[in-house]
């Protein structure tokens, strides 16, 4: 549902800042796959991501969704078909206003007009929505006022709400503390599940990208070194990467945090 | 006299919602309004004077202040330049617009044309002209205000409370961000016109340098009605603008009548809106700090107790 073919990004091209972020990736997404994105930082990882939602032109190549060629379109336009989710949990929501606010804009994607969709059914649905986030007496609150790990869980039934066809997720639980990463891990794999979503999601931790998903993609210095799924992956351990990437690369692994389980 | 602060204040208040739309709900500070009130002033008067009809001529000056709004945001959007430099390019150019919409003239009276403050008395004839004039005025204000309070609760007008609090969100939402700052740019300086056509019929005349320093007025009254109450309802919000601007204008009145004693004249007034806003936004940000301060004191003594226990 997703390609990309040799997708080239040059950052500041002709300067002396000239910085090759992404080299000739080719990858295919089939509808369903939910994919770990693993590597170290500066290895491409949100290039891709920006490349794929729009918010830079690529410099080379092209990018289809769904048999449409997207590579021209404006962020706004992808964002019909693409949910997703950064690191800082106040990128996702509106803080000065209220949950249901948030949430009542999230119900359908492109321009909005002159109508009131603040019915008593739509606040019943949102109440339920964040119930499983202890949200359901507070619709009326500012987002502002609610936790990192609260904002990023109302992101991310916010951007499912409108189910999309592909869900990135920028290392959408880095910035919380262990405990409200879980619930939003949980939350997220639910959701996964439950609309069946297509996702490729970035991540830190190795194990994790193992034991989540059924393909984990490894990049580093613009290139994808390692494309895995299926019962390859299932097999994998941490060990094993690492001493892939030493194969592939002539190097060893850049950053301990991946090692952390 | 009383009656005078409050119909100047209610008509200043249109102006304010302008402004409060730009800076507050959009963030993004804009300086059109310094040329589109006066705009605005200018056409309602050319438009009055021509025989159009109070109501036309108002819905007039409300177009031509959404095309100046238009203007600043087709250069912020297209040229990449920042609203504030937008405005004051619209601005600028506006000034001299302004003059030709007045013939070539800097000042033009309102004589012997029915305006609204000659329709005012005839209408509630039962009251004393300078209170029919407020009873009118409040009328009028209290319309536009529900319209534009009814506005900001449709989806349209929710989406635009989040343009300024976070683009990628609206970006996120399908949306584009063009064209909701020019929904809402266009809106502001409408509002700002409107305000302008009826300040020219009330004190008689349009000016060509009516505008001048409008929109630092507007952000005294902006934040003066912040100190009143807290709230994030709109209804609440325009409320609140409503009792900045009678406020401001109140103060301006003060200063008149009793300025003197101190030795302070009409002249000074720039210099002291100001300071007014300097010192609002010095107390709202001593506020905020000592908030902040108290909210660390506690959180350590948390961790203290916790570690104690």
């Amino acid at each position: 549902m997703l390609d990309l073919e040799h997708v080239t990004k040059v950052f500041e091209p002709g300067t002396v800042n000239e910085k090759l972020a992404l080299e000739d990736i080719n990858l295919h997404v089939d509808k369903g796959d939910v994919i770990c994105l693993i590597g170290s930082n500066g290895s491409g990882k949100s290039t891709l991501f920006n490349s794929i939602s729009g918010s830079f032109p690529v410099t080379a190549g092209k990018i289809t969704l769904d048999g449409k060629d997207i590579t021209k379109m404006p962020e706004y336009k992808r964002s019909f078909q693409i949910g997703r989710i950064f690191q800082d949990p106040t990128r996702g929501t509106s803080g000065s206003m209220s949950i249901q606010d948030n949430m009542m804009l999230s119900m359908s994607k492109g321009m909005k007009g002159l109508k009131y969709s603040m019915s008593k059914e739509n606040l019943k649905l949102f109440k339920e929505l964040v119930k499983p986030i202890g949200l359901s007496d507070r619709l009326k609150d500012n987002v502002g006022l609610l936790s990192g790990g609260q904002r990023q869980a109302l992101t991310l039934i916010m951007v499912c709400m409108s189910k999309p066809n592909l869900l990135l997720l920028d290392e959408h639980t880095a910035a919380l503390d262990p405990k409200n990463a879980q619930v939003v891990m949980n939350l997220t794999d639910e959701y996964i599940k439950k609309l069946g979503l297509t996702c490729i999601m970035v991540t830190h931790n190795m194990q994790f990208a193992i034991e989540f998903g059924n393909r984990l993609i490894m990049m580093d210095e613009g290139k994808i070194i390692l494309d895995v799924k299926g019962e390859e992956k299932r097999k994998l351990s941490v060990p094993d990467l690492v001493m892939e990437f030493r194969r592939k690369r002539g190097k060893s692994f850049a950053s301990d945090q991946g090692l952390l389980v | 006299m009383i009656e005078g602060i409050f119909v100047e204040g209610l008509i200043f208040s249109i102006m304010t919602l302008g402004i409060l739309i730009s800076y507050r709900i959009l963030d993004l500070a804009d300086l059109t309004c310094d040329g589109s009130v006066a705009a605005g002033a200018a056409t309602g008067a050319m438009c009055i004077i021509a025989g159009w009809g109070i109501v036309l001529s108002m819905v007039t000056s409300f177009v031509v202040g959404v095309l100046c709004g238009l203007c600043t945001a087709v250069i912020h959007n297209k040229l990449k330049i920042p609203g504030l430099l937008a405005g004051i390019l619209t601005m600028t150019m506006l000034y001299s617009i302004n003059l030709r919409i007045l013939g070539n003239k800097a000042n033009v009276p309102l004589v012997k044309v029915r305006t609204l403050y000659r329709v005012f008395p005839k209408a509630f004839s039962f009251l004393p002209s300078s209170f029919a004039a407020l009873l009118g005025t409040f009328i009028l204000v209290f319309i536009i205000a529900a319209i534009l309070v009814a506005f900001f609760k449709t989806d349209l007008g929710t989406s635009l409370g989040a343009l300024g609090s976070n683009e990628q969100v609206i970006i996120s939402l399908g949306m584009d961000p063009a064209v909701l700052k020019y929904i809402g740019l266009g809106l502001s300086n409408g509002l700002i016109a409107l305000s302008g056509a009826m300040l020219a019929q009330y004190q008689g005349f349009a000016d060509a340098n009516l505008g001048q320093g409008m929109a630092v007025q507007g952000l005294a009254a902006i934040m003066l009605g912040e100190f009143l109450f807290k709230t994030n309802r709109i209804e609440l919000i325009t409320l609140r603008v409503a009792l900045g601007s009678i406020a401001y204008k109140a103060l301006m009145f003060l200063g008149r009548k009793y300025g003197h004693i101190v030795g302070i004249t009409p002249n000074d007034f720039k210099l002291l809106t100001g300071l007014l806003v300097i010192s609002s936004m010095l107390i709202a940000f001593t506020r905020q700090k000592s908030a902040e301060d108290a909210a660390k004191k506690k959180a350590l003594s948390k961790i203290k107790e916790a570690h104690n226990a």
